[in-house]
């Protein structure tokens, strides 16, 4: 993986290894618990509004994959589209490039400074840093994303990047940050959320006023216009679509869709699944630059990133239909558990569990296709019908040969189930081990759990708490207890005698 | 190799398997008839909807439609309007507050500075209490309805549609769209619902029944 990739997060531990720690933190437990909750009630309520739902799911999902089959017609056509209405159409293979190409168009501008609206893409590409390298500022303008760039912290949410922090840490960051950034908080700043939202909203008003370069993501684009559309509810991503003189767009190959007209499936899909809300309170549609309104020069930068590669995996490649909802993270057991940090990628959820290993290669995010455990809520809850659990399993397989092929050695995995295998074949062989596992367990296990081995097995029990066996297997208790003792037998027998 | 032509055969090799004889245009249509979400009262069902979006909605024969926006200028006491160019003046009701007009262009800093904005619509939507700015006459820029604090629009009940779908076929791609439902939130803090970030913090509108 290059360095510049931001899909993954550099030295962030594998998952188990987070899981573990965000399992500990029981504040970030219970908020994550009533977010979700609350949002999940709420998608459920407005899905079942629509008596088309599931119709509605399949057409998506239909022309989803169906786009992704003649990908490279659908973009070319939006290129041409994007340029006749005045656009400039940019291609990117990978993060590094799309960098390099964001940063030459802010510099072409002259300024130094740029506003952003919330976009996973650019996150993904680790655009703000890039452009701290080349001197340039990016400002964060969505709530949630200004409170995770004052506090350099990382998002942990598709939707509500800050889900993980509580009103009055919010009132902290800003009060200890804003200063530094711009226009500092006001002194009597209370933990209220309408406070802290006008605090942001001071803070941020001035950044939009004077900026001349907005960049931003794009949630889908029209082929056969050139229509580009944002959707977002707190007015910030209007703010960048409109005041600034130069727009820029960075956007996924896979968010194009055929024409402007399929827009209505997924603009009824998307808020439903997301925030549970019929529709969001801001959608913004352009279509290249409209003289005396908006921004004068638009720019739109088509990324790759390891899409392609993901394409060519016939099952992987449902997740490129993926639209960012969130909802299969808000119903997810593992997700509400361990938040979304413990994923150490910008996608995180089921769905990160999925993409994040096909834009970097399996082999570099090995434990995430077994961050689930399977249990298809998310299957069930994706507006686009992507089977997730379909693409865990098949990348688990991949995981485990990309790691064989690695080794050429059979894994410890392998050994210890072969071993397995060997001793429950046997019921001798059984008993002698669990009389032996009973004593060994015991000895390494503390409060009745088994923690981390060492040897090589400290790999698969450093990931999982065992319960120590017991003092006694099943079997052994069955017969101390059951097996008909010579006092028993004697009755038995005799009773047959009187029969 | 550029950026361009690395993409598009990274995709080309990474199709491979498609067959040439499936189009690229074959999709189902995701547009035709669906189910009907909004049932006959098409407008009672978008003046609750509006409402839910804490859109503050009234219902007004044409005759009342001026004094229905004073009123809803009285009420947050707003001393400044912006009125974009071709905007109905029989719509606009008399009243104490000083009128800007965006001929020639207002600059941000006077719109910062303007309390409110009034406009009319191109379409609504019933099933999500949404209206659509296409910016025509009217409408005004993108930017009169967003540095203002509130936003009076002004809708004729035949310009409201059923559904998502109708609407945007009613909607022409090129010219640059805003749907608004309801005034500007968030709920980035402990799912607290704020009215009011970024973009206007009252919303009014006025349904005009008899146009
Ligand atoms: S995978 Fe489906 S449910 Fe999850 S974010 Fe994407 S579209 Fe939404």
């Amino acid at each position: 993986m290059s360095g510049a990739d931001n899909v993954v997060w550099l030295g962030t531990p594998a998952f188990p290894e987070a899981a573990r720690t965000a399992l500990a933190d029981t504040r970030l437990r219970a908020n994550l618990r009533r977010a979700t909750g609350t949002i999940r009630d709420k998608r459920l309520a407005v899905a079942a509004e629509l008596d088309d739902w599931e119709e509605l799911r399949d057409t998506a999902a239909a022309v989803k994959r169906r786009t992704l089959r003649h990908l490279d017609h659908h973009l070319l056509r939006l290129e041409e589209t994007v340029t006749a209405a005045g656009g400039t159409v940019h291609w990117a293979a990978d993060a590094a490039e799309a960098n390099a190409i964001v940063t030459r168009l802010v510099k072409a501008t002259g300024e130094s400074e740029v506003v952003k609206v919330k976009s996973m893409a650019t996150q993904e590409i680790g655009l703000n840093e890039a452009l701290a390298e080349a001197g340039i500022r990016a400002y964060e303008t969505d709530l949630a994303e200004l409170i995770v760039q004052l506090a350099e912290d990382r998002p942990s949410h598709i939707l509500v990047p800050a889900i993980h922090r509580g009103r009055s840490e919010i009132r902290e960051i800003f009060r200890r940050e804003m200063g530094e950034w711009g226009r500092p908080a006001p002194e009597d700043l209370t933990d209220e959320p309408r406070d802290l939202a006008e605090a942001a909203r001071l803070h941020l008003r001035e950044k939009f006023l004077r900026a001349k370069v907005a960049v931003s993501g794009a949630n889908f684009a029209a082929a056969d216009t050139g229509t580009v559309v944002v959707v977002e509810s707190e007015g910030n991503g209007r703010m960048c679509l409109t005041l600034p003189e130069t727009l820029i767009t960075v956007m996924g190959i896979e968010k194009v869709l055929p024409s402007f007209a399929d827009l209505d499936v997924f603009l009824q899909l998307l808020p439903r699944s997301s925030t549970g809300e019929r529709m969001n309170p801001y959608t913004s549609l352009w279509t290249g630059v409209t003289e005396g309104d908006g921004p004068q020069n638009f720019h739109l930068v088509l990324l790759d990133n390891g899409r392609t590669a993901t394409l060519a995996d016939e099952v992987g490649r449902q997740a490129l239909s993926c639209i960012r909802c969130s909802a299969c993270l808000n119903v997810c057991p593992v997700y509400e558990r361990t938040g979304g940090h413990a994923y150490g990628s910008v996608y995180p959820g089921p769905i990160g569990a999925v993409l994040t290993p096909q834009l970097v290669g399996v082999k570099n995010a090995a434990s995430l296709p077994f961050a689930s455990t399977l249990c298809g809520a998310c299957y069930d809850a994706c507006p686009v019908k992507i089977n997730i659990p379909e693409v865990l399993v098949h990348l688990r397989a991949e995981a485990v040969e990309a790691k064989r092929r690695d080794r050429l050695l059979p894994t410890t995995e392998a050994l210890v189930m072969k071993a397995a295998g060997a001793v429950l074949g046997s019921p001798r062989r059984l008993a002698a081990v669990q009389r032996l596992a009973a004593l060994g367990a015991r000895l390494v296990a503390r409060d009745g759990r088994i923690g981390a081995l060492p040897g090589p097995v400290a790999r698969w029990s450093g990931t999982r708490d065992t319960p120590a066996p017991a003092r006694e297997s099943l079997r052994a208790w069955w017969r101390r207890t059951r097996t008909p003792t010579s006092e028993d037998a004697r009755t038995t027998a005799e009773g047959k005698v009187r029969r | 190799m550029n950026g361009r032509e690395s993409v598009l055969s990274a995709i080309q090799g990474a199709l491979s398997g498609v067959p040439d004889s499936e189009r690229p245009d074959d999709v189902p249509p995701s547009t035709g008839p669906r189910a009907d979400h909004a049932g006959p009262d098409v407008v009672g069902l978008f003046a609750e909807r509006a409402a839910e979006y804490r859109a503050t909605v009234v219902r007004v024969p044409q005759a009342d439609a001026a004094a229905a926006v004073g009123r809803a200028l009285a009420r947050t006491g707003a001393r400044s309007l912006v009125v974009p160019p071709g905007f109905p003046e029989d719509l606009l009701p008399e009243g104490p507050w000083s009128r800007l007009a965006d001929v020639p262009p207002l600059t941000v800093a006077q719109l910062d500075a303007a309390e409110a904005v009034v406009t009319t619509v191109a379409t609504a939507v019933a099933v999500t209490g949404t209206v659509t700015l296409d910016h025509g006459p009217g409408q005004g820029r993108r930017v009169l309805t967003l540095l203002p604090d509130q936003h009076i629009c002004v809708v004729r009940a035949d310009q409201i549609a059923p559904d998502v779908p109708e609407a945007l076929r009613l909607l022409d791609a090129y010219r640059p769209l805003t749907l608004i439902s309801g005034p500007s939130a968030t709920s980035d803090i402990e799912l607290d619902r704020v009215e009011g970030v970024h973009g206007p913090r009252t919303l009014d509108i006025v349904v005009v029944e008899d146009a």
